[in-house]
């Protein structure tokens, strides 16, 4: 008797659900609403206080702005500033604003707001990327639609650094709740959330720039990638920001429904080598190690050849990219051979790599070449973040380690002795903070020379450059190749 | 009756304070610095230190324990170190999801077990029931996640017909929180299903043995008939303990479930604060998870009486 029931009360469930299951299951009710999957979520809405990149790439150009940001060339290009000039000694910032920007909330954006925001990266802000902020001495509001800032030295990454959330522009009507309400100047401003799930963005009625084409944008979070796949498949969501593994690519390419777009991004996937220890303190050693490695085949077993081989901690999106990748052919016989130099017998080193896909994989290519030129590898997978960070990133305590580095402009680490990679070059150092006050040509000029010592050095062996691969479907265009900053730019994209 | 009830009442309390304990150790020893963590590469020492201070992970594991479980009994269970949130109403509203999941699995589980258990009990002798005996045990062999893996593919990927994953709370649009829940509760309630059949059948086989069903048949009554109208009291007790047992399982599965069909439930919630060594997340997900079982366990041995009179004696 019961049974009969429950079959009866699943028949009208399941006949409610047939009859609005017409043909999908689409969370896009409507032309004007899009939805994007991710896989890492944002843990707040608080990027001064919360480190992690899933914060910035969905609010950064979407619901904050900066004066500047990054166009998909890695141009620094005008937003809340219409115009920018340096002064000859290069100390002296004038920015003129955009007129009529408003905030969400409809206090009105003007410089004692630029004014407010740069300060308050010094006073307020509790994450480590804070300190590009300490080069500014002070900023003066000129007129509402003019701020002037001026640094204690001549700094072309502070400029950079402005495109990234530490430029983010703020009302001071507007910081009291930052982990749950963000009020920015943005197209967008945030509706809901759901933790677990998604984020709903809507249009920011009063926008000072062009109106976004998607009234409606919802994140949507899958941390596991098969679901993720899945999701746009089955019409969940519209667009993948951001394939994390090969393998699917042909079963989106052979459909017709999708575009499948391949670009670049920051992200170095880099073999770091422990300069600090014998015997990778010797160049030799170092140099042996990246003969013996076949980059190429590290690529193909691991992103199926898509992605860059670079040679450096450089991005071709960056203005001072050379392609330094035919430096060291792959070349066992060589490999011996400095190794023989160097006297370096029987050796056997620790690979102490991050538990995650790309890495394990590149690990088997790195351990059976190496094994060719006669060094042991002995591969230990740690948990992801906590123990990496903790044994490899703090402690210093590997030999080889293989990881992403994913932040813009990252090759400077290469400049602080104390970094896990154990580098220490006067010369670099020295490149490194007169590319920092010199002109933009003289910053090109020595970050080149900066990228080539490092690989003349063997400091690390870059593996290979992680590409960006965006899969979305047929009707959603506008998006760039090129993941170069910070944010998943949604500005840009409309309907087909 | 209510000595038993009031022993099992401080059995599940002293089994919730050690349980309390060994989750608190557990977290303690796993290797990783939530402090870190939380704060990313770019830290400093100096921000290091003060965020440890700031979780109170510099003092004693015992001041810590003791300052953890204190709040658990106000009902304050901290807060996360990645979101800096309250973690008490996070676990709520995710506790939500996984009981609907878990209930509809259950559903699920018993609509297949009980008509299809009885049919093969009753045609234990038949092809028929052979053949439904030898399905529930190829049932039994397939794990919920991949139960889950090939119904996405074959419902949500190829048909289009209904969801591959996510989450629509009930009051905000009920088709489609129905539609969104029916391939989750099949993964985990197929599998169920398949275990509680065998569990079914041989409890129906053993009263379709007893003397009194045999009176029963010999009235001129079928099989089935006499089944319903004497023997489905008496073979329920058994099938009510394996269901207690089964829900424990019911949450394991969950936890894998959720994953496969981004749910935001308590299985998604404590593998996200697993790998961000969000401690006090950890312990708080898992002392719910392991207070339900305990719960469900003390129910079922209530019921136990309840269902069968032999042993409301002592």
């Amino acid at each position: 008797m019961r049974a009969r029931l429950h079959l009866a009360a699943l028949a009208v469930l399941l006949a409610a659900s047939a009859c609005s299951a017409g043909s999908s299951a689409s969370v896009s009710s409507g032309p004007d609403t899009l939805s994007v999957g991710f896989t890492a979520e944002p843990a707040n809405f608080d990027f001064t206080h919360a480190d992690g990149a899933a914060i910035p790439q969905a609010l950064l150009y979407n619901v904050y702005e900066g004066l500047v940001k990054l166009d998909a060339q890695g141009r620094i290009v005008p937003l809340l500033a219409k115009s920018w000039t340096v002064s000859p000694d290069r100390k002296t910032y004038d920015f003129q604003l955009q007129p009529g920007v408003k905030f969400s909330n409809g206090a009105p954006f003007t410089a004692s707001d630029v004014k407010f925001s740069l300060l308050r990266v010094k006073t307020d802000w509790t994450i480590s990327i804070k300190s590009a902020m300490d080069v500014v001495d002070h900023v003066d509001v000129v007129s509402p639609d003019h701020a002037r800032v001026v640094l204690s030295k001549p700094s072309n990454g502070w400029l950079f650094s402005l495109t990234s959330r530490l430029g983010a522009m703020f009302s001071p009507t507007g910081v009291a709740d930052l982990a749950n309400k963000p009020v920015g100047t943005g197209p967008y401003e945030v509706a809901s959330r759901r933790r677990g799930d998604s984020i709903v963005l809507k249009e920011n009625p009063a926008y000072w720039g062009r109106k976004p084409a998607y009234s409606t944008v919802v994140l949507k979070y899958i941390a596991d990638p098969t679901a993720l796949n899945n999701a746009l498949l089955s019409n969940g969501i519209d667009v993948i920001s951001s394939l994390t593994s090969a393998d699917s690519i042909p079963q989106f390419q052979g459909d017709d429904r999708f575009t499948v777009l391949q670009g670049t991004t920051n992200s170095e996937v880099t073999l770091a080598f422990n300069n600090k220890r014998a015997p990778l303190n010797d160049p030799r050693v170092r140099q042996a190690l990246t003969y013996a490695i076949d980059r190429k085949a590290v690529l193909d077993l691991v992103f199926n050849g898509r992605g860059t081989l670079i040679g450096s901690m450089v991005p071709p999106t960056d203005p001072w990219y050379e392609d330094l990748s035919g430096v060291y052919p792959y070349d066992p016989a060589k490999a011996k051979q400095l190794l023989a130099q160097a006297g370096v017998k029987n050796l056997n080193l620790r690979l102490r790599i991050p538990n995650l896909p790309y890495a394990v994989s590149a690990a088997q290519v790195v351990q059976s070449q190496l094994a060719d030129v006669g060094v042991r590898t002995t591969i230990e997978p740690l948990d992801f973040p906590a123990v990496w960070l903790k044994q490899v990133f703090t402690d210093h305590d590997y030999d080889l380690s293989i990881i992403q580095h994913v932040e813009a402009r990252d090759i400077t680490t290469f400049g602080k002795p104390t970094y896990y990679w154990g580098y220490d070059s006067q010369r670099v150092q020295q490149l490194l903070a007169e590319a920092d006050g010199g002109t933009p040509q003289q910053q090109v000029a020595d970050m080149k020379q900066v990228a080539r010592r490092l690989n003349t050095d063997a400091a690390a062996d870059w593996l290979f450059l992680y590409p960006n691969v965006i899969v979305a479907k047929n009707k959603v265009t506008g998006f760039a190749k090129n993941q170069v900053s910070e944010s998943f730019d949604l500005t840009g994209l409309r309907p087909a | 009756m209510t000595v038993k009830v009031l022993r099992r009442v401080a059995i599940l309390v002293v089994s919730l304070f050690v349980a309390s304990i060994v989750v608190f150790l557990f977290m303690a020893v796993l290797p990783g610095d939530p402090a870190q963590v939380a704060l990313g590469v770019n830290a400093t020492p100096e921000l290091l230190a003060k965020t440890r201070a700031e979780f109170g992970i510099d003092r004693s594991l015992v001041t810590q324990y003791f300052s953890w479980i204190g709040g658990v009994l106000h009902g304050d269970f901290g807060r996360s170190y990645v979101t800096r949130e309250a973690i008490g109403p996070q676990l709520l509203d995710r506790l939500g999801v996984t009981l609907w999941l878990v209930g509809a699995g259950m559903v699920v589980a018993l609509v297949i077990a009980v008509p299809v258990g009885m049919f093969a009990a009753v045609r234990h002798r038949k092809p028929s029931g052979a053949t439904v005996s030898g399905l529930s045990q190829i049932g039994v062999a397939i794990p919920a996640f991949l139960a889950g893996i090939i119904l996405v593919q074959i419902f949500a990927v190829q048909l289009r017909w209904l969801p591959s994953g996510g989450w629509t709370p009930p009051d905000q649009d009920a088709g489609q929180f129905v539609r969104g829940l029916i391939l989750p509760a099949l993964s985990l309630g197929l599998v169920q299903g398949a275990v509680l059949t065998r569990y079914v059948r041989s409890a129906v086989l053993d009263t379709l043995g007893q003397d009194y069903l045999r009176t029963a048949r010999s009235k001129g009554l079928l099989p089935a008939q006499a089944l319903r109208r004497h023997g489905l009291r008496n073979a329920s007790v058994p099938v009510v303990t394996v269901l207690g047992l089964q829900l424990a399982t019911l949450l394991i599965g969950a936890v894998v479930v959720e994953r496969v069909f981004v749910l935001p439930g308590l299985g998604s919630m404590l593998l996200d604060a697993v790998s961000s060594r969000d401690l006090l997340t950890v312990q708080g997900i898992v002392l719910v998870l392991v207070a339900g079982v305990l719960l469900v366990n003390f129910v079922v041995d209530v019921l136990y009486t309840v269902l069968d009179p032999r042993l409301r004696g002592s």
